[in-house]
């Protein structure tokens, strides 16, 4: 138990500990030094090392770097709210298409009888089975400007459409690879609702309407919220998926935080602080929901 | 009793994946009637229920409310509710919700829904569980929110599915009672299904027995077990020895290796008939030309009453007695005329089968 929690919060507090912090140029005493002081010292020293032929192993910098606490690196996620916004909005669209597509789906598997349950899941969960990268990477040829889906209209004579490189793409990408985190914890719950709870609804004078708003509803508000956290978290964190199905043109906060550890804009402080902002954002979200599933209290458990 | 008849069945049938479940059920049930459906298990008790509250549609045939055709009429729609064979309480909603639940879906006001919930409540001995959890009841009580919440909706008619079948002997002869007492204040009609004939000859103003999705005999209970129309009917409705015998003239029949005197007629020369003799109307005396003689094989105490297995030749009497003979004793049985009843051969063999079935089972059924 204790390993569990030293293995799960020590990432973490690493995160958090860079997003606080950034390196400043010193001098051997510990002063703070501004950056064209530093650069105009270093490029000093760059000269005198090349001229006079010193070894590398005995140059040595008058200017070293010190790690200090600031919030600079939280203030500056500000910058990008606009990424981080237009992130949220893309995973909230793709979590809803994916309750609006799993919930019936489900509720449908739900009611199958035993042997095509267990199939129907099978087929849910087939594509879970193959690498993300390549299941991603199919899309991309289905829906390129010469790929599958403009050839096939091409033969109607219309087209080609603009598919790839869009939000849809984006989201349709969210979509294709989230959807069983959707209708898994969804179907779990929708199992244990008995026939007979349904029939004695009909029998008190429910129709269709009432026995989805007042049975079916309330008795998988569990599997609503677990299916919306397991797809919106991943949805408004993912960054292969727009940058291979949004080619770039759509940004995500994702991309943003992978640009700043393995990208070009090298700033691991800030990238951290992006994901620190992203995770309490990610924890309210989820803290909202869990208080609104307590209302309707009982029922099965969160997956 | 007011005759009107309140529902009606015409010739329903019903297959499940080919098996025909129930073949041809005709059926009037009429107002403010106790009517219970008695017969072993997968005969299509619970199916006869289904097609009156609209959960199965029949094959063929016609259900017919107040003399209006219903069969494509859901449920929802229909004029019963249902106490169903498990239940079936919401879980997320507490005991007043669930009684509710119908009045809810009429948009009535909330002051006249928590009057009737009040009202059913007290009905069923359940005052002051309003907010408790369904799903923390005993099973009595649960199965009194189930009748108070099909109840709620004032259906003309109540159908209970097997209502009493998880609840321990002495609270099922408790809600029994209750139950018989609710139908008569409320004046309604209860159509019950049961597997348990006590239950059912206690309740019931009509019984219907079943057997392979047929209806065998419809009667009141003392009908029923008075003039069992068949050997299945004996044998069901309390215990019976059955005995193969022959039909020379009217009023005498021959079985059991002689001739004797009975109160049946109508039936063809040397028709081959069964004869039943309750274990009760037989008495035991001692040993003469005038009876039938056997040797005691068995004597088990049950209570009010010895049970007590003699051979006579090839067959097995079962007598009910208060007296116990001595084990390997000899002694006469003795009957009148009146405790001979004699029916038909039945038809299907499968009627036999269940009955060996039941055989098996039936031992602990009645005391
Ligand atoms: N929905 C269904 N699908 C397939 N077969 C069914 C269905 N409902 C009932 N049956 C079959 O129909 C037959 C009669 O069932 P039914 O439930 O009416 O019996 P029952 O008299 O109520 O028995 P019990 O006393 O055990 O409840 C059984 O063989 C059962 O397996
Ligand atoms: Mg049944």
């Amino acid at each position: 138990m204790a390993w569990m929690i030293i293995f799960m919060i020590v990432p973490l507090l690493l995160i958090a500990v860079f997003a606080f912090t950034t390196t400043v140029p010193c001098d051997r005493d510990g002063n703070r030094l501004d950056e064209e002081e530093a650069a105009e010292i270093i490029a000093e020293e760059q000269a005198y090392w090349e001229e006079n032929e010193i070894p590398l192993d005995e140059r040595e910098s008058a200017v070293v770097e010190k790690t200090i606490f600031t919030v600079q690196n939280i203030l500056e996620v500000n910058k990008y709210m606009p990424t981080m916004l237009n992130s949220i909005w893309m995973a909230l669209v793709a979590t809803l298409i994916c309750l609006l597509i799993g919930y019936p789906l489900a509720f449908m598997i739900s009611r199958m009888h035993f042997v095509s349950q267990k199939m129907m899941l099978m087929l849910v969960m087939l594509p879970m089975w193959m690498n993300f990268l390549l299941r991603t990477y199919a899309w991309m040829t289905l829906l390129e400007r010469n790929g599958l889906i403009n050839r096939f209209f091409g033969l109607f004579g219309i087209g080609p459409f603009e598919m790839i490189n869009t939000q849809g793409a984006v989201i349709l990408g969210m979509i294709y690879n989230y959807l069983p985190y959707m209708i898994l914890p969804l179907y779990s719950v929708m199992t244990k609702i008995d026939n007979t709870t349904i029939e004695a609804a009909q029998d008190l004078g429910a129709g269709r309407f009432n026995v989805l708003g007042r049975i079916i509803v309330p008795l998988s508000a569990p599997g609503i919220t677990s299916g919306i956290t397991a797809v919106f978290i991943p949805s408004v964190s993912t960054f292969i998926i727009s940058r291979m199905l949004g080619g770039g043109t759509n940004m995500l906060i994702g991309d943003l935080i992978d640009l700043q550890f393995l990208g070009n804009a090298y700033n691991p402080n800030l990238g951290s602080a992006i994901s620190l902002v992203l995770m309490v954002f990610i924890l309210l979200c989820m803290s909202i929901t869990n208080a609104f599933d307590n209302e309707d209290k009982e029922g099965g458990m969160l997956l | 009793m007011d005759k009107n008849k309140i529902i009606e069945l015409k010739g329903i049938s019903k297959a499940f994946n080919g098996e025909q479940v129930l073949k041809g059920i005709d059926l009037d049930i009429h107002d403010k009637e106790f009517v219970t459906f008695l017969g072993p298990s997968g005969c299509g008790k619970t199916t006869t229920l289904r097609i009156i509250g609209g959960f199965v549609t029949p094959d063929s045939g016609d259900v017919l409310f107040n003399g209006k055709r219903v069969n494509q009429v859901p449920p929802y729609k229909r004029s019963v509710n249902t106490v169903f064979q498990k239940y079936a309480l919401f879980p997320h909603l507490n005991v007043y919700e669930n009684v509710a639940f119908g009045l809810r879906l009429k948009k009535m006001k909330e002051t006249e829904i928590a009057a009737k919930v009040a009202e059913m409540l007290d009905l069923v001995n359940l005052r002051g569980y309003e907010k408790r959890s369904v799903t923390l009841l005993s099973g009595g009580q649960q199965q009194r929110v189930a009748i108070a919440r099909a109840l709620c909706n004032e259906p003309k008619v109540l159908l209970l599915d097997e209502p009493l079948g998880a609840l321990d002997l002495q609270l099922r002869k408790e809600m029994q009672i209750e139950l018989k007492k609710i139908q008569q204040r409320l004046e309604i009609t209860f159509i019950y299904v049961t597997h348990d004939q006590e239950e059912a000859l206690t309740m019931s103003d009509t019984v219907v027995v079943m057997n392979g999705g047929e209806i065998q005999q419809i009667g009141t209970p003392q009908d029923i077990y008075n003039e069992p129309i068949n050997a299945f009917v004996a044998k069901f409705i309390g215990e019976s020895n059955i005995l193969p015998g022959i039909m020379h003239e009217d009023y005498k029949v021959e079985f059991a290796g002689d001739n004797f005197v009975c109160v049946d007629k109508g039936f063809r020369h040397l028709e081959p008939v069964d004869v039943v003799i309750r274990p009760e109307d037989i008495t035991i005396c001692p040993p003469s030309d005038k009876v039938i003689n056997g040797l005691v094989e068995s004597v088990i105490f049950k209570g009010v009453h010895y049970e007590i297995m003699v051979r006579a030749y090839s067959d097995l009497w079962k007598i009910h007695s208060t007296k116990a003979p001595e084990v390997g004793s000899v002694v006469g049985i003795d009957f009148t005329p009146e405790d001979i009843h004699i029916m038909r051969k039945m038809e299907s063999s499968q009627d036999y089968a269940a009955l060996e079935h039941m055989n098996g089972e039936e031992a602990g059924t009645i005391g």
